[in-house]
């Protein structure tokens, strides 16, 4: 499987933003083969990590820092408000 | 463009009879609000602000305001600060009129020549650089900021580049993103203003909101895939494309800088719409990913789906297929066909919320009516 089914926006990015719904084992493919397998289901337009991130450190998305970890997060977990904590307003 | 016939309330009171009017007569807009009077003075300048600019609209030919009598906002005074851009503009009040009825009959008696003399005009070609485009987004999801918006900044880059003016606002909307933001500013004065507005945004979002402030994100972007408000206004401010803000303005505040600007505006989407028409916004670009109708008595909406599984689900309310660009379509092409959409939509082709009536109007306050 390889078909392209998400988007990776920065090439300094630790996430990528699915396309469609990812299931459980399928495989998250962006420009860049093999891509990372998903370890839980992902909804689409949610995000999966493609490295492993320690807590506190920032996830990254257009470049940029949209949050930090709030748990350890492996490769091909969901990320979401779950496991990231944004900026107090 | 468009060239419509208005009847607008100066008051909430004067609703009922706006409303009247509308049905009686066949082609005209209503647009009623809730300002008017019981407000502060701040909210009473930004409400006139707002009032006048409608009438001074381009998109519109002539108006009649109708206002009740004892309130503020006198539709009197409305016309009289809008009368030197030279459009036939009338008003009536309702308690010297004789109440209800005879106000509806007297003002379908105003506009019906209007709206036959509007219809009488011919079109007449413009230039690209007398347009101004506004931009909103509302119920995102996660590809508007990699879909949807990327392409409304490509269109704004197109428009920026012919002399035209681009008004962006949705203050909230940039709270996360103060880096980026900064480093679109033209000057150190607009960045300084900018910054000024964005840390005052924050301080309202968090009295409204205490902890829940970062609730600021809608249940609907979340459960889109959106988990922050830094992703949220990241994915937001694609919408500037590559080009500088030249000058911040006041809500309904007409810009005199050419190229893009910001519009001191909430990120609610009605409120913020209104601010950027009143200001002389004669085309809104409106990306949406969770499905928005909103459209506007005054100007052409054009709807931005930023997947295209929205276009396909809510057919009548999207104008565009923003979605394609996940699809293989370059966001260069996409832009393309924007602007080429967006020329046709002033050279007359109805929008959506034009087809389907969504003509929504509210003006912004800062206060609590007294």
């Amino acid at each position: 499987m390889s078909v392209r089914n998400a988007v990776v926006i920065h090439p300094d990015d630790n996430v990528a933003t699915v396309l469609v719904a990812i299931d459980k084992g399928a495989t998250v493919v962006w420009d860049t083969p093999p891509g990372v397998v998903a370890q839980e289901p992902i909804p689409a337009g949610h995000k999966v990590a493609l490295t492993t991130i320690a807590p506190a450190q920032p996830i990254l998305k257009y470049g940029q820092p949209i949050g930090v970890a709030s748990q350890p997060i492996a490769v091909g977990q969901h990320v979401h408000t779950h496991n990231l904590t944004g900026q107090e307003v | 463009m468009r060239n419509h016939v208005v009847v607008l309330s100066s008051v909430s009171c004067a609703n009922g009879v706006v409303d009247g009017i509308g049905r009686e007569v066949s082609g005209v807009k209503a647009v009623t609000h809730i300002e008017g009077c019981g407000r502060g003075f701040t909210d009473v300048a930004l409400a006139t602000r707002t009032l006048v600019g409608v009438l001074r609209h381009p998109n519109v030919y002539g108006a009649l305001a109708v206002g009740l009598g004892c309130e503020v906002i006198k539709a009197a005074g409305l016309v009289q600060q809008a009368a030197d851009c030279g459009k036939p503009l009338e008003f009536l009040e309702i308690q010297e009129t004789g109440g209800t009825l005879r106000s509806i009959a007297t003002g379908a008696g105003i506009v019906r020549p209007m709206v036959a003399a509007a219809a009488g005009q011919a079109r007449e070609a413009a230039d690209f650089e007398e347009l101004m485009l506004a931009m909103e987004c509302g119920g995102s999801d996660s590809l508007s900021g990699l879909t949807a918006n990327p392409c409304i900044g490509k269109v704004s880059d197109w428009l920026v580049g012919q002399g035209g003016r681009v008004i962006m606002s949705e203050i909230t909307e940039f709270i996360g993103a103060e880096a980026k933001v900064a480093a679109h500013c033209d000057s150190p004065d607009v960045r300084e203003r900018m910054m000024a507005l964005l840390a005052d945004q924050r301080r309202r979002v968090k009295d409204s909101l205490g902890p829940l402030a970062h609730l600021v994100i809608a249940p609907g972007n979340a459960e889109g895939g959106l988990s922050s408000i830094e992703e949220k206004s990241m994915g937001s401010f694609a919408k500037a494309g590559s080009t500088m803000i030249r000058q911040v303005v006041e809500y309904a505040e007409r810009p005199t800088a050419r190229g893009l600007v910001v519009m001191n505006t909430p990120g609610s989407d009605v409120f913020s719409m209104t601010g950027k028409i009143a200001a002389g916004a004669q085309i809104l670009l409106f990306s949406t990913g969770r499905g928005s109708p909103a459209g506007s008595p005054l100007v052409p909406v054009v709807k931005i789906a930023s997947n295209t599984r929205l276009f396909e689900r809510m057919p009548d309310d999207m104008d565009f297929d923003a979605g394609r660009a996940v699809a293989g379509c370059s966001l260069d092409e996409l832009g393309a066909e924007l602007r080429d959409l967006v020329v046709e939509v002033a050279n007359g082709r109805p929008t959506k919320p034009e087809l389907t009536r969504t003509e929504l109007f509210a003006i912004n306050s800062t206060s609590e009516p007294f």
